[in-house]
C-alpha cells in the first residue's frame, strides 16, 4: 500500500475517532507524549489496523512504535 | 443517627429528559410508550416500549470517557449532570470532599452481545477494543461514573432487579445516617434496546394492547394484561442533612425511613407478605404511622398479579387511611433498574408542586382493590410524606419514606 494512503487512513482516525487536532499530527509526534494516547487507545489502535490494512498486530510490536513516523513504517512494512 | 437530606436530582426519561419536562407531562398524565417496530423482526410477543432518544456526548465528554460508556450509562450521565447542577455541586467541589456513589443497574446487554459476536465471527478477541468489558460488567455505571466525576467515597453498584434504584438509595440513607459518608450520588439507569428485553418478553409479561400504546400500562386497572419495558436514568445526590446545612444547599426532602425484605418464595411470582414486612419496616425506620402517609407511589407495573399482591399488601397496611395511591408507571412504562430512583423523583416533584401525578389508564379495579384509592385524575394536594415502592425479581422488595424537610 502506499505510504500516502497509510497516512490518511490513520490520521484520520486519530482525528475523527480521537478528536486530535490535525495540526498535532506531525510525523515526529511522539503518540504519547505529544498526542495524548494511552495505553487503552492502542488497544483501539490494533483493531483499526488489523480492519484497515489486513495483519494482526502484536502489542510487542507496538512497544517499540513510538512516533506517528514510526506507526506509518510499521504498516507500510507489512500491509 | 445523622439526619439524611436529598439536595440535588436529574432525570433522562421517556416523559421528559429534564425535571421541567418531566414535572409537566407528570401533571398532565402523559404516555411515554410508543412502538418499536423491529422488536417483530426479533419475534417479540409486543413491540411496546418507552420511546427515548440517546444523548449525543460528543463535546461533552472526551472519546475515552465516552467509549467505556453503554446506552444506559449515557443516559446515566445526563441524569447525573443535571442532578449535581439542580444541587449545585461543581467539579471543585467533587474533587475537594469525598464523595461516593451507588447506583442501581443490573444488566448490560449490548456491549456482551457484540464482544460474543466479534468472537464467533472473527475468532479474534483484539478485535473487540477497549471500550467493550467496562460497558459490559454491571458495575458500568457506577464505575464509569466515578472516574467521570472523580469521586472518592463509596464506589459500588446495587444491582436488585427491578429494586435496584430503590436500594441503592436505602442503603445511601444507612451510610450517612450512620456517618459512613457525607454524601452519596445515588440513582438507576436502565437499558431500552431490545436485545436486553428479549428474554423478558420471551415470559408474556408485557402488555400486548399495541394498538394502543398511551393506554397499554394499566396498572390497577382490571383489564390490565401486562407490563411495558422502559427505561432511562435517575440520579439523586443524597447527602447529610449537616453537609447540606452547611454549603447552603436547597433542601428537596428528607429520607425518613427504608424498609426491604425478601419474599423467599419464588423467582417470578409475587406475594403479599414480603412486600408488607417491607412497609412495615420502613414506617419503622420512620417512627411514623401509616396514616401519615400522604401519597404512595405504588410498584404496580401493570401485571395481573403483581398489581393485585402490592394492592393487597398496602390495604392491609393502610387500609383505615384512604392512602392516594398511583403507579407512574402507567405513563413511563416499567423503568426496571432505574425505577426506583426515578419514582423517588416523580414523588418528590409531586410534593413540590402539590400535586398527586394520575394512574392514567384507569378505570375499574379488581374485586379485591375495590377500596384501594387508586387516584386516575391529577389532583392538588399538599403533600408532607410520601412513600415509594419497588419490588423485584426473586422477591426483593424495597420501601423508601420520604418527607418535606423541616428544622
Amino acid at each position: 500500500m502506499q505510504r500516502e494512503k497509510i497516512v490518511t487512513i490513520i490520521n484520520q482516525f486519530l482525528t475523527e475517532e480521537f478528536e486530535i487536532d490535525e495540526s498535532a499530527l506531525v510525523p515526529e509526534a511522539l503518540l504519547i507524549q505529544d498526542l495524548g494516547i494511552e495505553s487503552l487507545d492502542f488497544v483501539d489502535i490494533v483493531v483499526i489496523i488489523e480492519q484497515e490494512f489486513g495483519f494482526k498486530v502484536t502489542r510487542e510490536e507496538m512497544v517499540n512504535v513510538k512516533t506517528l513516523d514510526d506507526m506509518y513504517n510499521y504498516i507500510a512494512e507489512r500491509a | 443517627m445523622k439526619r439524611v437530606v436529598i439536595s440535588g436530582i436529574g432525570i433522562y426519561s421517556t416523559i421528559g429528559t429534564d425535571i421541567e419536562t418531566v414535572t409537566k407531562s407528570l401533571y398532565a398524565g402523559k404516555s411515554g410508550i410508543g412502538i418499536d417496530a423491529g422488536r417483530k423482526d426479533y419475534g417479540f410477543r409486543s413491540s411496546l416500549s418507552g420511546i427515548i432518544e440517546r444523548p449525543n456526548l460528543k463535546g461533552l465528554l472526551s472519546r475515552r470517557e465516552r467509549v467505556g460508556l453503554p446506552e444506559q450509562g449515557e443516559y446515566a450521565y445526563v441524569a447525573t449532570m443535571e442532578a449535581l447542577k439542580n444541587g449545585s455541586l461543581d467539579m471543585d467541589y467533587l474533587a475537594s470532599n469525598e464523595v461516593g456513589i451507588l447506583y442501581g443497574n443490573d444488566s448490560s446487554s449490548i456491549p456482551v452481545i457484540e464482544a460474543i459476536d466479534i468472537m464467533r465471527e472473527k475468532h479474534d478477541t483484539s478485535l473487540i477494543g477497549s471500550g467493550s468489558i467496562f460497558q459490559s460488567m454491571n458495575s458500568t455505571i457506577s464505575m464509569n461514573l466515578s472516574v467521570i466525576f472523580k469521586l472518592k467515597g463509596i464506589n459500588l453498584t446495587i444491582s436488585g432487579a427491578c429494586a435496584s434504584s430503590s436500594h441503592a438509595i436505602g442503603l445511601a440513607y444507612i451510610l450517612i445516617s450512620g456517618g459512613f459518608q457525607d454524601m452519596i450520588i445515588c440513582g438507576g439507569g436502565q437499558e431500552i434496546n431490545a436485545e436486553s428485553m428479549g428474554s423478558f418478553d420471551g415470559l408474556a409479561a408485557f402488555s400486548t394492547y399495541e394498538n394502543e400504546p398511551h393506554t397499554a400500562s394499566r396498572p390497577f386497572d382490571r383489564t390490565r394484561n401486562g407490563l411495558v419495558p422502559s427505561g432511562g436514568a435517575a440520579t439523586l445526590i443524597v447527602e447529610s442533612l449537616d453537609s447540606a446545612l452547611k454549603r447552603g444547599a436547597n433542601i428537596l426532602g428528607e429520607i425518613k425511613g427504608y424498609g426491604f425484605s425478601s419474599n423467599g418464595s419464588h423467582l417470578s411470582v409475587p406475594n403479599v407478605e414480603g412486600p408488607k414486612v417491607s412497609l412495615l419496616r420502613a414506617l419503622k425506620t420512620a417512627g411514623m404511622k401509616p396514616s401519615k402517609i400522604d401519597y404512595i407511589n405504588a410498584h404496580a407495573t401493570s401485571t395481573p398479579l403483581g398489581d393485585l399482591n402490592e394492592g393487597k399488601a398496602l390495604l392491609e397496611v393502610f387500609g383505615d387511611c384512604n392512602t392516594p395511591v398511583s403507579s407512574t408507571k402507567s405513563m413511563t412504562g416499567h423503568e426496571m433498574w432505574m425505577g426506583g430512583a426515578s419514582e423517588v423523583i416523580y414523588s418528590l416533584l409531586m410534593m413540590q408542586h402539590s400535586f398527586i401525578a394520575p394512574n392514567i389508564n384507569f378505570n375499574s379495579p379488581d374485586d379485591e382493590l375495590r377500596t384501594l384509592n387508586v387516584i386516575a385524575e391529577t389532583r392538588e394536594q399538599e403533600l408532607d410524606t410520601i412513600l415509594s415502592n419497588s419490588f423485584g425479581f426473586g422477591g426483593t422488595n424495597s420501601t423508601l419514606i420520604i418527607s418535606k424537610y423541616r428544622k
